[in-house]
């Protein structure tokens, strides 16, 4: 299953580019997505007329002209869009089996936002009032009384002649408070996240939006006549992205949609809990070494590193690791300006380390290939190209948890005793494993992000090469460019 | 990837996405209601009668009572749960029995029920019984003609002289 998601990125990657590959942007187009129904929303509530008789009204003069419509067609389609994407972003995280360990709690949370976003979904086509409308709010009153924890049935209140404006006004409060509860779900979702991405980028976020409006426009969101209560909707244009659950419903029973709903959250929420996948070892700090500069807490991709008042040295803070978070990628160890293979001294301790795969034995396993007679290093990663493959007897070959784990003084440390060139390999733009590896690692090479590479290592003797499993021929290539 | 092949792999993608919104944002329509159908709810929220009827303290159980509580009449608070019967052109198409709500099941009981039925001429009877005895205390027929899509409420009013339609 991930060689074929692993194909489609790829043909995804050929159009938009590795780093604006919207496959890979799922969870940032949902925010943006948030903001375009903030912003549409927020316009079409100043014009609509928040009263049962007036809403119908207000909302269709609004549709006869062609910003209005764009502006209801937008709101409309960015919420088709959105529940999509929601349910694409949770597929591929599943696929990818990013749901479990140190990924658990924003998978947990991420199952929380699922029907915090239909109720928001459903909740808005109550306020156009038209036949649609009607359907839904009936409909989603009859589900509710199927709860049986109602004293009186909600659907009465759509019994006789037309709906008060005070049950009017709780559509309202539904329709704005429970976006309100969404925005603050999705900044929960990605609290344990670094540097989460919470826009895409500009060419996919202006992309997305004129696709959207272009929509909007070609095919604008009609009204289906005013909602009248003494007679029931027959024949609807029917929304399935956001409504299926009506239907459902009808088709089965009240207590049937939600057991299924009951279930389906229950599989979703369960599912970290299932993992059988064995925690990789976390970070460790080791005090002596460590003087609280904060880069790895910076760079952690999960948020997982805290800074504490440090035991052993006064005034000086000290990295602290929750092993709940910790991923066991190693890129703190790449962040932290202790990790250079420059220090003399018997033991290489660096300030927080892999203690599997500490970088003692990294740069012993580079100084013994270098002493071999290596002329060409290559650096991989264990989730990207398979380096291993091109070990020979002229190159030396470091396979990494991630890319981010490279200090990158060991590039020039490598250039300084013996190598000719050195390739950098990791998952390509945007698909890292542990997200943050080849930015963190293509940053600091360029100097543009501490602790960088320094200036007078010579920009030809070194390159990156993002590349995925399956894609050796290319990091070969890069080598073979800098023969 | 050559520029132009990029570009038109965008717009083909972009365009995929914005046809699958707009095809299922939209289409199939749904037929809430089948056609040549109305609907018929029989909704009702009413206090059934209570279970006893209110009779005056004895000498002793006042004499138990402190005396700011000594009512005259000692009254159950428990009522009877609403039996309700519903027949169209002599099938019974809905009985229900709502239990009265609230821990002392002294509270009102509420019934909500929609049903289908063909548009055209119906006999309706319906029957509704809210004390202990084993005879429906309401009754009422009518002969009704219902449209495509109308929906017709049965409801219980005791100040609109008991069962309704409308």
């Amino acid at each position: 299953m991930r060689r074929w998601l692993r194909a489609l990125d790829h043909r995804f990657d050929g159009a938009f580019g590795a780093a604006a590959d919207p496959l890979k942007q799922l969870g940032a187009l949902a925010f943006l997505l948030l903001w375009l129904l903030a912003g549409s929303g927020i316009v079409l509530y100043a014009l609509l007329e928040t009263s049962a008789a007036g809403a119908y009204g207000s909302i269709s003069a609004l549709s006869r002209e062609p910003l209005g419509a764009a502006l209801r067609g937008l709101h409309r389609y960015a919420a088709d869009a959105f529940v999509l994407l929601a349910l694409l972003h949770l597929l591929r995280e599943w696929l990818l089996g990013r749901h479990d360990r140190f990924r658990r709690y924003s998978w947990i949370t991420g199952v929380v936002l699922l029907p915090i976003v239909y109720g928001c979904a459903i909740g808005g086509f109550w306020l156009h009032w038209d036949r649609l409308g009607q359907f839904s709010a009936l409909a989603t009153a009859e589900w509710l009384d199927a709860l049986g924890f109602l004293g009186s049935p909600l659907a009465r209140n759509f019994l006789y002649g037309a709906v008060s404006d005070r049950l009017f006004s709780l559509f309202v409060f539904v329709h704005l408070g429970l976006p309100l509860l969404l925005v603050f779900a999705c900044w929960a979702h990605v609290q344990r996240i670094g540097t989460p991405r919470v826009f895409p980028p500009r060419r996919l976020a202006l992309g997305t939006t004129l696709m959207l409006l272009a929509l909007a426009l070609a095919l604008p969101v009609q009204s289906q006549g005013a909602a009248d209560l003494a007679s029931a909707p027959q024949r609807l244009a029917f929304d399935w992205l956001l409504l299926f659950v009506h239907p459902l419903a009808a088709a089965t029973s009240a207590q049937f949609a939600w057991a299924l709903l009951a279930l389906v959250l229950a599989a979703l929420a369960w599912l970290p809990f299932a993992s059988r996948v064995p925690r990789a070892p976390v970070a460790l700090v080791q005090p002596a070494h460590c003087n609280g500069c904060g880069r790895c807490v910076a760079d952690c991709p999960y948020g997982a590193i805290t800074l504490v008042p440090h035991p052993l040295r006064r005034r000086l803070q000290l990295a602290q690791v929750r092993s709940a978070l910790c991923a066991g990628c190693g890129i703190c160890t790449g962040a932290c300006p202790s990790s250079t293979p420059f220090r003399a001294g018997a033991a290489f301790v660096t300030g927080i380390d892999l203690p599997h795969e500490p970088l003692a034995a990294v740069r012993e396993r580079l100084q013994r290939a270098l002493a071999a007679g290596a002329r060409r290093l290559v650096v991989g990663c264990e989730h990207g190209a398979r380096v291993d493959a091109l070990a020979g007897a002229q190159v030396a070959v470091l396979t990494l948890p991630c890319s981010g784990m490279l200090p990158p003084s060991f590039v020039d440390y490598a250039l300084q005793h013996g190598a000719a060139s050195v390739v950098v390999s990791g998952c390509r733009e945007g698909g890292c494993e542990y997200r943050l590896g080849p930015r963190w690692t293509e940053a600091r090479l360029r100097g543009e992000r501490e602790p960088h590479l320094r200036p007078s290592v010579p920009a030809d003797r070194w390159r990156t090469v993002w590349a995925d499993a399956g894609e050796e021929a290319r990091v070969r290539a890069a080598m073979e460019a800098m023969a | 990837m050559s520029n132009w092949r990029s570009w038109l792999g965008q717009a083909v993608l972009y365009g995929l996405f914005a046809l699958f919104i707009g095809v299922f944002s939209h289409w199939p329509a749904y037929q809430a209601l089948p056609p040549h159908e109305a609907v018929l709810k029989v909704s009702f929220i009413h206090h059934g009668q209570r279970i006893a009827p209110c009779r005056p303290y004895t000498q002793a159980e006042l004499a138990k009572l402190a005396p700011n509580m000594r009512t005259p009449l000692k009254c159950e608070r428990e009522r009877a749960p609403v039996q309700v019967e519903v027949d169209l052109d002599g099938a019974t198409v809905y009985r229900h029995l709502a239990q009265p709500s609230g821990l002392s099941r002294d509270g009102a009981s509420s019934v909500y029920h929609r049903l289908n039925v063909a548009a055209g001429e119906h006999r309706v009877v319906v029957r509704l019984k809210d004390g202990t005895g084993p005879a429906f205390d309401h009754v009422r027929e009518t002969t009704l003609r219902l449209q495509p899509a109308q929906v017709l409420v049965i409801d219980f009013d005791p100040e609109k002289g008991g069962i309704t339609f409308s």
